[in-house]
């Protein structure tokens, strides 16, 4: 099974990674929401927090490769409303301090994400009285999350080495096919999960 | 469609995130109401499901592709408070897993996709499902359904960038709402597709049972119309009207306008009454109109290719007919 793309990193041993999670989860808010509020005519203030979060990842010895790849992977989705700013009037300058501040909480979120395993962060929101059937929900979520991206990849693997030429008009039919199996083996997943859950006195 | 950190100002994240804490509470209260024990492990398959599914790349012209969003699929096949649990649980998987959707905009981004996707998608799906029988039925629903809710979902996504005076809404809504009706039809298309597919494979996962059609419950009826459509009057009606922001005028009622200055960027053109926008937003009204009944036709001649004949299925495909 294949799950290094998930965080691969959130397991790894530095000072950074000893925080407690509840210290990082709040302080990752706290600076995301910093960086949001604060008015941005003070450039100062932003270069201030880059370079927090720059000796942050140092410390956390994540790769910079790695850690700059995922900023960059999830940059499209930023610049992608940002643009819309430069159609108005003075729209460079909101530009560049709307990509400048996104960037920021990213990198932000990636480093919280690559520092902390997302178990301890469910353990945090549950401390947090967060409700118990969505915590139960996110629990599972994460769990079965590399099972069922693993069965969709084979699935998709086995239709791969079946068709010999993949025709066009077939194939949304067939990726319609893969999704619709995908759920019912979810499903099915769900059951015999229940009935083990009740089987170890679940409720 | 999701919103990063830094492009929402404080009302409108406080706003959205006071109305999607609300939806889901109330989804999670439904939940432990009417869902039979047997169903909470589903929950989290179905959350894992719509992620591992978002990951099957659907091929589109020129080398791009597309991808399911699911938020429909769920409704339909989980019931509406299910969807709205399992949508927050994805958009929250992405958003403190992968920094995909920024954690100050995770209220925005729950109430677009899970609430007013999930549970407007379903109430499209169920009113035309009501209207036309049988598989075909389903089928058609669904698929306008999709498509509705991914328009509705990037609409209220503009409103909410425009009201935090990210960007003009002349400028944003057309950008939005034009391309997510052509991410709709894809949605639509996988959406039904998929609904086929499990209805020749599963079709008892299809019946209808006490946990997606929830008995009336008037109350919860109620109240998601209601912050659906408190939502939609904070977020879009302000920015389409001659009105005065009304989340503008409440923040400073409230005594924190100073402190939403965030985006201090001297809002270029602060009011709208310019005329351009005005026919802009009119343009793009009447554009979706149009779309409507275009995708609503589309839709029904989809249904009829996939589900040729509508009496043979009505009684549910034999066993071991495919």
């Amino acid at each position: 099974m294949r799950h290094d793309f998930l965080d691969r990193y959130s397991r790894l041993d530095s000072p950074i990674h000893r925080l407690p999670p509840a210290v990082k989860l709040v302080s990752a808010l706290a600076l995301v929401l910093a960086v949001v509020l604060l008015p941005p005519s003070r450039p100062v203030f932003l270069a201030a927090v880059a370079v927090v979060l720059l000796v942050v990842a140092g410390l956390s010895r994540i790769p910079w490769p790695a850690l700059l790849w995922r900023v960059i992977l999830l940059e499209p989705f930023v610049l992608g409303v940002a643009i819309l700013a430069l159609f108005q009037p003075g729209g460079w300058r909101l530009f560049l301090i709307l990509v400048a501040r996104s960037t920021l909480c990213l990198l932000t979120m990636v480093l919280l994400s690559n520092t902390t395993p997302f178990a301890d962060l469910l353990r945090v929101l549950r401390a947090w009285r967060m409700p118990a059937l969505l915590v139960t929900t996110l629990s599972l979520m994460y769990r079965y999350l590399f099972v069922l991206v693993d069965e969709a990849q084979r699935m998709q693997r086995a239709r791969a080495s079946r068709t010999f030429t993949p025709r066009r008009r077939w194939a949304w039919r067939t990726m319609a096919t893969v999704v619709s199996q995908l759920f019912i083996r979810s499903s099915e997943r769900a059951e015999r999960i229940y009935a083990a859950m009740c089987a170890r006195g679940w409720r | 469609m999701h919103i990063p950190d830094g492009f929402l100002d404080t009302k409108t994240a406080v706003a959205a995130g006071a109305l999607a804490a609300g939806a889901l509470g109330l989804a999670l209260r439904q939940a432990r109401a009417h869902l039979p024990p047997r169903r909470v492990p589903l929950l989290g398959l179905a959350a894992a499901f719509v992620f591992a599914a978002q990951m099957v790349n659907f091929p589109v012209a020129g080398g791009t592709s597309g991808h399911l969003i699911g938020a429909v699929l769920a409704a339909v096949l989980l019931g509406p408070s299910a969807a709205v649990i399992v949508i927050s649980a994805v958009l929250i998987v992405q958003c403190l897993m992968f920094a995909d959707g920024g954690i100050s905009a995770l209220g925005a981004n729950i109430f677009n996709m899970a609430v007013l996707g999930g549970v407007g998608g379903w109430a499209i799906y169920h009113l035309v499902s009501r209207a036309v029988k049988g598989l075909f039925g389903r089928v058609l629903a669904a698929a306008f359904a999709a498509w509705c809710s991914t328009v509705m979902a990037s609409v209220a996504c503009a409103g909410e960038l425009a009201s935090s005076h990210t960007v003009r809404f002349s400028v944003v809504l057309p950008a939005m709402a034009g391309i997510h009706m052509l991410i709709g039809v894809g949605e639509a298309l996988i959406t039904a597709l998929v609904l086929v597919a499990i209805a020749r494979a599963r079709p008892e996962l299809l019946q209808p049972d006490e946990a997606t059609e929830p008995r009336r419950s008037y109350g919860a009826v109620v109240a998601y119309g209601g912050l659906i459509a408190l939502g939609l009057a904070l977020f879009v009606s302000p920015l389409a009207s001659r009105w005065p922001d009304g989340l503008d005028k409440t923040a400073e009622v409230l005594g924190f306008k100073d402190k939403t200055a965030a985006p201090v960027l001297p809002a270029p053109i602060p009011d709208y009454e310019v005329a351009g926008i005005h026919w802009s937003t009119l343009g793009t009204a009447i554009a979706g109109a149009v779309g409507t009944i275009v995708v609503f036709v589309l839709a029904w001649l989809l249904a009829r290719v996939l589900v040729p004949n509508t009496r043979r299925e009505d009684t549910a495909s034999p066993p071991g007919g495919r």
